[in-house]
């Protein structure tokens, strides 16, 4: 407890006042020099689903469509996280610079940003950091217009087709993948989806260069990463940490002396119990040894004091509420969980019941048609393995 | 003309008759009414010349644009799991005691209607609830009941 084993990384909310001369600077450059720039610098996408930003970029600037489209997402609805906010908040014209660096390469006239509906009071603050981007793009003639869209509370409009979709003027249902938004996104043209978080990071790696970034970090995991940390902790909030730490480093760092799990990931990402801290590290797949898990920055400590069951229990109804309810397996899936699991606990069901339980999830894994169904697995067995007496007793 | 009908066309003007104004139009109904009634939805949906099955079907899916009476203000206090550790039950208690009504439910002056929310963003100075749009944070019940006060105060003078 209150260990400093991790080093803590100052670059994303570092501020630059003269920003307006990177942005100068990035629209002199050549569209493939920027585009290799991303590439190198290994930054992946850091919404939680890891796609390479700079491939991303390239994939869509191959598009022949004259009418293309960046949008950030700031739909930050994963339970635990709350480090996009504060971006917007610090420093929204590096995340404008990172869009504008996007725009330029793909060849976008409109960018939005996406900001979720609970984040209302952001936007005179936005609109304001935005009227200023304006200018600059003038100055520079470069065409380029940045729009705020407003969520109306719904999670799975994080989802990027979810998100698309409600921008259409639709209920926020995932889209079929293929075809991915690179080809078809907003309004069927070619669109960028990136997360606050990567466009602020693709100013540091624009400003620095590639391999300031990509020698932070471990093995495919490469930068820092902003972590959102909540929960039974002395020291709650928002921290920039290398990728690749263990938890247990975290959890010695970060925990009350008494952490029994960490929730990384957010309630669609996985529990990791004490007994699994040291061999289990934070970043993309690719690892060197042990358990590697991705995460989009949410971190929730638990201490001993906290019933696993009532952890999982609260997921659940999140991920019931939630559900768009648009494919079968989700829809009934989650309702299932969420009664199955109170049964078991009741002592209405035998515990063996909560076996079949796990089967569900596994197929919900497979048959569900966006991430969120698909991901509510990786709580529920996570949980259930690790914390079984509890959801008996 | 009624005056949803008047409160309709005006954001119609104002964003437009496209689809993609079809979210920032009901927004725009909710911050005046504070619910979008069956009279708005039939107007919109004239309006962008679509059916009003789809306006219906867009209101209904998002927790934001209720489609029920609410109050003046509305309450969203946030439940999941990080503001459920650190006390919200014990926040939830004193708001029903001082506005006098459960969740779910509005007050007769139809000042306030108190509602629970899904994760808000605010885990780490939890727990959290919305006012309509304004954020409060780091709650306990005195905290509470003292905003609540406020409010009611400010009622009064209105």
């Amino acid at each position: 407890m209150g260990t400093k084993h991790l080093r803590r990384m100052d670059l994303i909310f570092t501020r630059d006042d003269d920003y307006k001369n990177l942005v100068k600077d990035i629209l002199s450059r050549k569209n493939e020099d920027i585009i290799n720039e991303m590439m190198e610098s290994g930054l992946k996408g850091r919404g939680g689903a890891g796609f390479p930003t700079g491939l991303k970029w390239k994939l869509t600037s191959e598009k022949p469509e004259a009418t293309k489209y960046i949008i950030c997402n700031a739909d930050e609805g994963e339970p635990g996280t709350f480090k996009d906010r504060e971006i917007l908040t610090q420093v929204p014209y590096k995340v404008l610079t990172g869009m504008a660096a996007c725009a330029k390469v793909i060849g976008a006239k409109e960018g939005f940003i996406y900001l979720r509906g609970e984040y209302h009071f952001l936007v005179d603050l936005l609109s304001k950091a935005i009227d200023e981007f304006h200018q600059i793009c003038k100055v520079n003639s470069f065409d380029f217009n940045v729009y705020i869209f407003l969520g109306s509370g719904a999670y799975i409009c994080g989802e990027e087709s979810a998100l698309m979709e409600s921008m259409e003027g639709k209920r926020g249902e995932p889209r079929n993948k293929p075809p991915f938004p690179t080809d078809l996104g907003y309004l069927n043209k070619p669109t960028v989806v990136n997360n606050v978080e990567t466009l602020a990071h693709a100013f540091t790696i624009l400003k620095l260069g590639a391999k300031d970034f990509h020698d932070l970090g471990v093995q495919d995991s490469h930068g820092s990463k902003l972590f959102s940390v909540s929960g039974d902790t002395p020291i709650p909030g928002i921290y920039e940490l290398e990728l690749g730490m263990s938890v247990q480093d975290f959890a010695d760092d970060f925990g009350d002396g008494d952490c029994k799990a960490v929730q990384v990931g957010g309630a669609s990402g996985f529990l990791v119990p004490r007994k699994r801290f040291k061999e289990t590290s934070i970043g993309y797949q690719g690892k060197l040894k042990g358990i590697s898990l991705p995460t989009g920055g949410s971190m929730m400590l638990f201490n001993s004091s906290r019933s696993m069951y009532n952890v999982l229990s609260n997921y659940l109804d999140f991920f019931q509420e939630e559900s768009c309810g648009q494919c079968t397996p989700c829809r009934v899936g989650c309702q299932q969980l969420v009664k199955g699991i109170e049964q078991v606990k009741r002592g209405e069901k035998p515990a063996a019941y909560l076996d079949v339980l796990l089967k569900l999830t596994d197929t919900m894994k497979v048959t569900a048609k966006c991430g969120l169904g698909q991901s509510v697995a990786n709580s529920f067995q996570s949980i259930v393995e690790n914390f079984k007496e509890e959801m008996i007793y | 003309m009624s005056d949803v009908q008047t409160l309709v066309k005006g954001l119609v003007k104002s964003y437009g008759r496209q689809e993609t104004s079809l979210m920032p139009i009901l927004q725009g109904v909710i911050k005046v009414e504070r619910s979008i009634s069956e009279s708005a939805m039939i107007e919109i949906a004239r309006e962008l010349e679509i059916s009003t099955a789809k306006v219906f079907g867009m209101a209904s899916f998002y927790s934001f644009l209720d489609t029920k009476p609410r109050g003046k203000y509305v309450i969203r206090i946030c439940k999941t799991i990080t503001c459920a550790m650190k006390g919200k039950n014990q926040i939830l208690l004193a708001l029903e005691d001082s506005l006098k009504i459960k969740v779910g439910e509005t007050t007769h002056d139809k000042h306030f209607t108190l509602l629970e929310t899904n994760c808000l963003g605010w885990c780490h100075k939890a727990p959290a609830m919305l006012i309509n749009e304004e954020v409060y944070t780091e709650l306990t019940p005195e905290k509470v009941r003292q905003i609540i006060e406020e409010y009611k105060k400010n009622e009064v003078v209105d």
